[in-house]
């Protein structure tokens, strides 16, 4: 193994190879920016650039570069304008925007920045030890234990059932669930919901929602009121730095996020979506009481979670892609489509036959995720300037992005007036006091739960898997207990506070 | 009765819909075949729409204490006329009116249009600044996703070819 890391290190420390990093970091970080355009979608265009190098470990490397930039591209979008342009910053736009509000814009990307480094080391050396043992766990891991994982994440709505909003938010989260099943499903080839419009066929997008649910609502309340425009500490920008105090608070909870993360990542199919949701989740549930209200309000922990966690999840999508060559997400698809462009074939051989490329995809990773920390921190208050621009320019370039970015993506401009119109029903859901995150969480794992589920029902015959895999009933009570545990709490707390005893 | 009750009544009805078509008329059209699994396409959407329908009784019956009134720093909806209402209806407008535009008028001249009139809605009157910025925003983000990307983006109006 020390003698595969040291091959890996000497190719991709050569000059031009660190070139094409710091080329692709920065190429990534500015378009992942723009919402719509994902590391998936970046990864792919950037494909024909990196297959005309010639040389895999340098296309790699680029490609590497290009995907760690691209992730906190698009972490910076969610968490400077609220407008996360991919599923699996959802969960950082939760606490990195009104961090942002605050005027910690600086401080909250830092944050980022740094948790998606760890995230992304502790996901590597994971990567190097266990890769070959977890390859065959990841198989354990059938249709009724991907229902179960769903459902776990689901729970993370709990997270938004603070006081008296218990029933709204879980009618927010069926309200996704039920707008996941227009459309054409993956089992059954039956148009569903479509009310005969041909544009629906293919459901909702869900950069359209996200857009319609965050940055729409958001932008609509800065023209309302125009005070809001001014953060609450002036439009400068100032604590940059983490102190101690704070980096005390969010190392274990990198550290614990770095890990589950990663192997929540290395389920084909998982990903990173549901890591960051899981990630808050379960952070949010283990902090203590008087730090669990902040969480929504700009709490740093909250926005370390979901980033380490992302992180270390993207990075644990290798594993069943270098070890199986099974791509567990789309990105690790399109990257297995650049190996295979390459003349390399991941798979179970790959290790034996090609140890030199089995080791300089790692090092490459990990090369872009050290030039990606490098690289941005200097960058981040010239980033964090972009909230400094007068309103009068920043709302119409706003309204611009997210128009642009429910766009292209499908190159349909009946899927504008579909944002237009769902952001005016969320702003009046925000009014009323609804949350709109615990909808888009349903909305992202409502088809993945149908499928899997349905998959589960045919393979089993009937809802017996559930009592029949002991996997799935124990992730099952687990989401019982993420549940449940918040408000249990809760009700001890107002009653001790009535000075009822606890009783035995 | 206030606004979180009138949204919870249109979700129930907006479920009762949902699930009518989900109990009575989508398995018309299922074929025999399917019809021996154990999971049809409407059994998920009839378990959301009986749990859709309770949870919004709920809201709507009132069983749920309310979180109290507005928070700080939230918008007072009862007080909306107090608000830039003008303005976010005007911009809400301009973009169901982009678009509309944004096909048969090209890229670059219904989103400078948008950039320009959207800064002059919010009170923007620099227009030695505006004009220059706007042209220079479209121009550079055709070029990002036509030219670098190669996303197809018409730019001129379909008069003008291409």
């Amino acid at each position: 193994m020390f003698e595969g890391i040291m091959i890996g290190l000497t190719t991709a420390l050569s000059f031009t190879n660190i070139l094409m990093v710091i080329g692709g970091v920065l190429i990534g970080t500015f378009i992942g920016m723009l919402p719509g355009l994902g590391p998936m979608s970046i990864i792919a265009i950037m494909i024909p650039v990196a297959i005309s190098i010639g040389d895999p470990s340098a296309a790699l490397i680029l490609l590497a570069g290009v995907y760690y930039g691209a992730i906190f591209g698009g972490s910076t979008s969610s968490i400077l304008i609220n407008a996360p342009g991919v599923a699996s910053t959802v969960a950082s736009s939760f606490d990195g925007y009104p961090l942002a509000r605050k005027g910690q814009a600086g401080k909250a990307l830092t944050v980022a920045a740094i948790a998606s480094f760890v995230g992304g080391t502790i996901g590597a050396i994971l990567l190097m030890v266990f890769a070959p043992m977890l390859a065959s766990v990841a198989l354990l891991f059938h249709s009724a234990e991907y229902f179960a994982l769903m459902v776990v994440g689901l729970s993370a709505i709990a997270a938004f059932a603070g006081t008296g909003k218990v029933a709204k938010a879980l009618l927010m989260t069926i309200l996704g669930l039920i707008m996941a099943t227009v459309g054409e499903g993956a089992l059954f080839n039956m148009p569903r919901f479509t009310m005969g419009i041909m544009d629906l066929q293919s459901g909702f997008g869900f950069i359209t929602l996200a857009m319609a649910m965050f940055a729409l609502p958001e932008a609509i309340y800065l023209v309302l009121d125009p005070k809001r425009s001014k953060n609450e500490a002036g439009t400068e920008i100032k604590d940059l730095r983490i102190t101690r105090e704070e980096a005390r608070q969010i190392a274990p909870v990198i550290g614990r996020q770095s890990i589950q993360g990663f192997f929540i990542g290395v389920l084909p199919g998982a990903g990173a979506t549901i890591a960051s949701f899981l990630g808050y989740a379960v952070e949010r549930n283990i902090a203590p009481k008087g730090e669990q209200e902040e969480f929504g309000k700009g709490s740093i922990k909250g926005l370390a979670a979901p980033e380490a966690a992302n992180n270390a999840a993207c990075t644990g999508s290798f594993v069943p892609l270098l070890t199986l060559g099974i791509p567990g997400s789309g990105t690790t698809a399109i990257l297995l489509g650049a190996l295979i462009a390459l003349n390399v074939s991941p798979g179970p051989r790959l290790m034996v036959d090609q140890p030199e490329i089995f080791w300089s995809v790692i090092i490459s990773m990990y090369i872009g995720n050290v030039a990606l920390l490098i690289l941005n921190l200097p960058l981040i208050p010239y980033i964090a300037k972009i909230l400094a621009v007068p309103r009068t320019y920043l709302i119409p370039f706003i309204l611009f992005f997210t128009m642009m970015g429910a766009y292209i993506g499908q190159n349909n401009a009946t899927e504008l007036l579909i944002l237009v119109g769902f952001g005016i029903v969320a702003t009046i859901l925000r009014f009323a006091d609804y949350p709109l995150a615990p909808l888009l969480i349903g909305f992202i794992l409502g088809s993945m739960l149908e499928d899997n589920f349905s998959r589960a029902m045919q393979l089993y015959d009937g809802i017996g898997f559930v009592l029949q895999r002991p996997m799935t009933m124990g992730l099952l009570v687990i989401a019982v207990i993420l549940v449940v545990l918040p408000s249990y709490r809760a009700r001890r707390a107002r009653l001790r506070a009535k000075g009822v005893a606890d009783g035995d | 009765m206030a606004l979180d009750r009138w949204i919870a009544l249109s979700v129930l009805l907006i479920s009762i819909a949902y699930g009518y078509a989900a109990f009575f008329t989508m398995d018309g059209s299922l074929p025999p075949f399917m019809q021996r699994n154990p999971i049809w396409p409407s059994t998920f959407p009839k378990a959301l729409s009986v749990m859709a329908i309770i949870t919004s009784l709920i809201i709507l019956l009132g069983f749920e204490k309310g979180s109290g009134g507005p928070k700080d720093g939230e918008i007072n909806y009862r007080r909306l006329g107090d608000y830039k209402i003008g303005q976010a209806t005007a911009l809400l407008a301009m973009m169901a009116a982009y678009a509309l535009l944004l096909r048969p008028a090209g890229f670059l001249p219904s989103t400078v249009l948008f950039l320009i009139f959207g800064a002059i809605v919010l009170g923007e009157r620099n227009y030695k600044i505006l004009i220059p910025i706007a042209l220079f925003a479209a121009g550079f983000i055709w070029y990002l996703v036509q030219v670098v990307l190669g996303i197809f983006l018409r730019p001129w109006p379909f008069f003008l070819g291409v």
